[in-house]
């Protein structure tokens, strides 16, 4: 037995679970008489909903390919080895499952190093290697490839991308060694760093090709047939195949200072992994692969045994996994077909809702408000919109025609709610002209109608509770830009009942929302722990710290933007209103900060000017602010800010706001943009120490966003 | 109007290889459709001066129009193939002549003027879709004795065609397959066959028919090279005990699809397409159902008489061998001997296979070659017998045929 073999046994004992990914090698007569040809088919036994994955037992079993074609190339049986995957997949990398069990930095290493030690081989081959990527290839699955000598890609394939930084890792398997010496490192720094920060941006076969990843590119109708049509005629020596140089020069480390800028903007060097990347892009320069795959290998097990990366793997699951099962919804069946859709109100964020439901749902959506001058406009926006969509070829004219034909908007709620199934209210923020608004829509409307509120702070309760049947009111807050922000909060008042509620979780779905369920508490998830955490800051600034200090503690975190900008982002009268509302509800934890409202009074849209390209605190701004002198330090600053968010979410899981802390992250990465590898917030609040030395407790079991006791 | 009938040429065809239909068989775990959409995409590679706008029609021929073999295939197909949403296309059933069929449709199509180009072909998968499948044949068949029981089943057509023919010994179709799977062998040895065929990629996932995973499929699957007379002597007769119709002397159950270019003369020249053949003329015929392999005597009785030409001009024939008692038959009938080096020089489906809708395409394909080669010949034929009592025939003429050649 090898060594890569002992090594790779030892990891496959860890992980009995794994779903194990076979190397089948058939053969096959290449024409043009290109000789006999192996072919590797990487296939775990399910259909493509299950894709390929590396785990150790499937490492071993390509490794077990792999000698029996190393004997045949060598023997000269063969005159090539291709390798490809089952039906619209190749393979998606390492197995998420696995990596997640482990506990000690050498199992890690030994799951680098047992990935490289197989996946080399397929370079040193007497004969020609070939990747044939027919389907969705990442991680692992791109690396892989990468190894073999030639490489050609399906036009079809909907997925290849190298999304190990985006999880918090690196590409490890040879990504980060082997890709910028095949395409060059600016290359390289796009699709290792740049995508992976971007949303994990996936390629697109022709994209492949472009990128000089792949030598060829062919149709999905027959792209198996053409990549061994080719390969035979490179192994005649017909086709020839030629790559573009790849500049060593300046070039190279101008890759990786942009990548470290990207990384800088993304993360602000709050996660490890896209930087331990660059370093390794940036030793790759000197060709040495094997130094780059010994420089993955250690990236690897210490980025597996990090805080980030299952952070990041924690966080990756809530958004695939429990995002499509909410937690506490009631059972589907429960819910009532939605043909028609009403909606209270024409200003801007009604006819943003009526713009969502309408190319969700593709059912007639009706505005309504107190004048035609508005609901006109309402609906002209709606309009403006989908002409938009049509301009850009997002929707085509007969789409076009559809969806404005479905949108109307009337004066008289009775004509136009008369056959509602749901209907939505987005009216002003207070608590009697909602009351009326409702009560207005439930003399008209349907008696099996739902009535749904996009309240950010109000009790959904009280909403209803002057109602002939409250039982069909639900929360339904979204967060701006509602096209953009997946997050959902659905609030179930006291009187809810679950046909009611199974009925808003299904248009959620339809929405193509991350819904959330959460109780009828003051101002919900989001935003309590969003005010909360700006009410800290705003505090230590009244207090006395400058604004510049308050701003960089909160940095080492990598929020997506800081708190200030944030603010200015939603709108500092709307940040002061929140903060009211809440300091009614909790006076003992939320304040008004009189500086805010000094701001909102004056008038300003923010804190900072953009004169120089940079923010910088608007003098007129400064001259409001009235300052204490208590001066805190970055560091003091910090712990205050996450002292409070961990208090708070504690307090709500006590409240039962939510199911549980998942819930809470799930929130603040759909609905604040809050970052993978802080896993939200409680995976770094737990790895911080915070939530002990405020909770005297950890908000998740260990092992769950965690490496496993 | 006045109108000009135009003159209709076979411009390519092309066919995967053919593959045994069954659990083992090379397409086990390939669909029908994508065998046919292979073969469309080939014959568009092969012809890149073709503007795939242009053509007007997408015929595609398959005998049970279930599944992946339903739903309008020759629309489906083309979709599937990449040509453009205007290219049109459609379904056509006439069971072993639905490809043949699919040909002498468009064809008419063309010389009336309703198309320039088209895309004739068909596809069998037998393996998904065994002969009869979901048939309801209607009662009144039996009770009113339209049709003779054996009917249906063509291994029984075949025995009473020997009765109709008693000369035609078992012997005699036993030494017919034996040529058919000789002349294959050294066609393929020649390189004849290849040339025409499409590359198929196939999966398997089945232990028990061999390697697993991808593979590559460039050759036929039921060929027997070196099928000897002693071999098939010993075979059973699985429709009549002492019969004479074995697994040795008929074609078998197969899967494959074939697609050919059919244009106006006009337009291929115009349009830099090859010509290999000239449309002469082509009949259907009817015959008693339960000798449906006497068939191509009648129908090729009609298409001669079309052409006011007589068996004696023809010097090539492509007859399929859904049996070789079929073949004897027409042979006897028209006094040429079995082992005339004019026919099926190729062999035939014996060796190569007969998925069913498919195997017209097949015969022209083989014609055109034989064309190519050999420009002394001026027509050649193409003929097969179809189910429920039908014959089916195409009398081509040869592009390359040159009077100063020693005449045939």
């Amino acid at each position: 037995m090898s060594t890569t073999a002992e090594l790779l046994k030892g990891a496959a004992e860890l992980f009995p679970d794994e779903v194990v990914t076979q190397a089948h090698v058939r053969h096959l007569d290449l024409p043009f008489g290109a000789g006999r040809f192996a072919l590797i088919t990487l296939d775990n036994g399910f259909d493509h909903t299950k894709p390929t994955t590396f785990g150790p037992q499937s490492l071993a079993n390509l490794n077990a390919a792999i000698d029996q074609v190393e004997k045949e190339a060598a023997e000269g049986a063969v005159t090539g080895v291709g390798l490809t995957g089952k039906p619209f997949i190749f393979a998606v990398g390492a197995d998420l499952k696995g990596v997640e069990l482990l506990k000690k930095h050498e199992e890690a290493l030994a799951i680098g190093k047992g990935g490289h030690d197989v996946f080399k081989r397929l370079a040193a081959l007497a004969v020609p290697t070939f990747a044939y990527y027919n389907g969705a290839a990442m991680g692992g699955g791109v690396e892989v490839g990468l190894h073999c000598t030639y490489r050609t890609v399906s036009k079809a394939i909907p997925a290849f991308s190298l999304p190990e930084v985006f999880l918090g890792l690196v590409p490890g398997w040879g990504g980060c060694a082997i890709l910028p010496n095949l395409i060059g490192a600016e290359r390289a720094v796009s699709v290792i760093i740049e995508n992976s920060l971007n949303q994990n941006k996936q390629l697109k076969g022709k994209q492949v090709f472009d990128l000089g990843i792949a030598d060829a590119l062919f149709d999905g109708a027959d792209f198996l047939e053409q990549s061994l049509l080719w390969t035979a005629r490179v192994l005649t020596g017909e086709t020839e195949v030629v790559r573009a140089e790849v500049d060593r020069g300046e070039a190279w480390d101008a890759a990786v200072a942009k990548g470290r800028f990207i990384a800088d903007s993304k993360v602000h060097g709050a996660a490890p992994a896209a930087y331990r990347a660059l370093e390794i892009i940036e030793a790759a320069k000197d060709g040495d692969l094997q130094k780059g795959f010994d420089a993955e290998d250690a990236a690897l097990a210490d980025l597996i045994m990090g805080g980030e990366l299952r952070s990041g793997i924690y966080a990756f699951n809530l958004v695939q996994k429990r995002a499509k099962r909410p937690a506490g919804a009631p059972d589907k069946s429960l819910a009532r077909p939605v043909s028609k859709v009403g909606v209270v109100g024409a200003g801007l964020m009604a006819s943003q809702l009526a713009l969502l439901f309408l190319r969700r749902l593709e059912v007639p959506v009706v505005l309504t408000d107190i004048d035609q001058e508005r609901v006109d406009k309402g609906v002209g926006y709606v309009h403006g919109e989908i002409d938009k969509l049509l301009l850009k070829g997002r929707i085509n004219q007969d789409k076009s025609n559809r969806l404005k034909a479905l949108v109307t908007g009337v004066l008289d709620k009775a004509e136009g709610f008369a056959d509602a199934d749901f209907i939505i209210e987005a009216v002003f923020e207070e608590m009697s002209v909602k009351q009326k608004v409702f009560a207005e829509v439930e003399a008209v409307a349907p008696a099996h109608a739902i009535l749904a509120t996009n309240t950010s702070s109000l009790s959904v309760s009280e909403m209803a509770s002057k109602l002939q049947h409250p039982e069909r009111v639900v929360g339904f807050h979204f967060f701006n830009p509602v096209a953009i922000l997946p997050l959902l909060e659905i609030v179930r008042g006291e009187q809810t009942d679950d046909a009611s509620l199974a009925t808003a979780f299904g248009v959620a779905k339809k929405l193509k929302k991350t819904a959330v369920l959460t109780k009828d508490a003051p101002a919900f998830v989001v935003n309590r722990i969003l005010t909360r955490f700006m009410g800290e800051i705003q505090n230590v600034i009244d207090e006395g710290t400058p604004v510049v200090t308050a701003e960089k503690a909160i940095e080492p975190l990598g929020l997506p933007m800081s708190p200030l900008v944030l603010l200015e982002l939603v709108g500092p009268a709307i940040g002061l209103h929140v903060s009211e509302t809440l300091n009614r509800a909790f006076p003992e934890r939320f304040t008004v900060s009189p500086n805010l409202k000094r701001v909102v009074e004056a008038g300003k849209r923010g804190f900072y000017v953009y004169d120089s390209g940079k923010p910088e605190l608007d003098p007129e701004v400064a001259a409001l602010l009235v300052q204490g002198d208590s001066v805190l330090t970055e560091e003091q600053v910090r712990d205050r800010v996450l002292d409070a968010v961990a208090q708070e979410i504690g307090l709500m899981l006590e409240e039962g706001v939510v199911a549980e802390a998942q819930d809470i992250d799930l929130c603040l990465i759909t609905g604040a943009g809050w970052p993978f590898h802080l896993g939200g917030i409680t995976p770094y609040l737990d790895r911080e120490g915070v939530s002990e030395r405020v909770n005297g407790k950890k908000f998740l079991a260990p092992g769950t966003a965690s490496v496993p006791a | 109007m006045p109108r000009t009938v135009r003159d209709v040429v076979f411009v390519d065809g092309v066919r995967t290889p053919f593959g045994k239909a069954g659990p083992k068989g090379i397409y086990h775990e390939t669909r029908a459709d994508d065998l046919v959409v292979k073969a469309i995409r080939e014959l568009l590679r092969r012809n890149p001066d073709l503007d795939p706008k242009k053509i007007d029609e997408v015929a595609i021929a398959a005998t049970t129009q279930i599944g992946d073999q339903g739903l309008t295939l020759g629309r489906t197909a083309g979709i599937l193939a990449g040509l453009p949403q205007s290219v049109p296309g459609y379904s056509i059933d006439r069971m072993c002549a639905g490809a043949l069929t699919a040909v002498t449709a468009v064809a008419g199509g063309v010389a009336f003027g309703a198309y320039d180009v088209a895309i004739a072909g068909g596809v069998e998968h037998m393996g998904r879709h065994p002969m009869g499948e979901g048939v309801d044949p209607n009662p009144r068949f039996v009770s009113e004795k339209l049709v003779d029981e054996s009917a249906l089943f063509m291994g029984m057509t075949a025995e009473n065609l020997h009765d109709r023919y008693p000369t035609i010994t078992k012997l005699r179709a036993d030494e017919y397959a034996v040529r058919s799977q000789e002349k294959a062998a050294k066609a393929y040895a020649d390189g004849k066959i290849q040339q025409d065929l499409v590359p198929i990629s196939v999966r398997n996932t089945n232990e028990a028919a061999g390697e697993t995973g991808w593979g590559l499929v460039t050759a036929d699957e039921p060929m027997r090279p070196g099928t000897t007379l002693e071999n098939l002597a010993g075979l059973k007769t699985p429709f009549r005990t002492h019969g004479r119709v074995t697994a040795g002397n008929a074609a078998g159950l197969n899967d494959g699809a074939t697609a050919s270019l059919i244009a106006s003369e006009d337009f291929a020249r115009e349009n830099n397409l090859p010509v290999k053949m000239r449309l002469v003329s082509y009949s259907f015929a009817g015959v008693e159902p339960e000798v449906m392999g006497y068939g191509p005597i009648p129908a090729t009785e009609k298409a001669l008489a079309q052409a006011g030409l007589s068996i004696e001009d023809i010097g090539l024939f492509e007859i399929n061998e859904a049996f070789a008692v079929q073949v004897l038959a027409f042979l006897e009938h028209y006094g040429i001997a079995d082992d005339d080096s004019r026919v099926n020089q190729y062999g035939g489906a014996i060796a190569f296979g007969h998925p069913l809708a498919s195997s017209g395409v097949r015969l022209m394909t083989q014609l055109a070659r034989q064309f190519e080669e050999q420009p002394h010949v001026r027509y050649g034929l193409t003929t097969m017998c179809v189910g429920f009592g039908m014959g089916a025939t195409v009398i081509w003429e040869n592009p390359h045929f040159d009077s100063e050649g020693d005449s045939k």
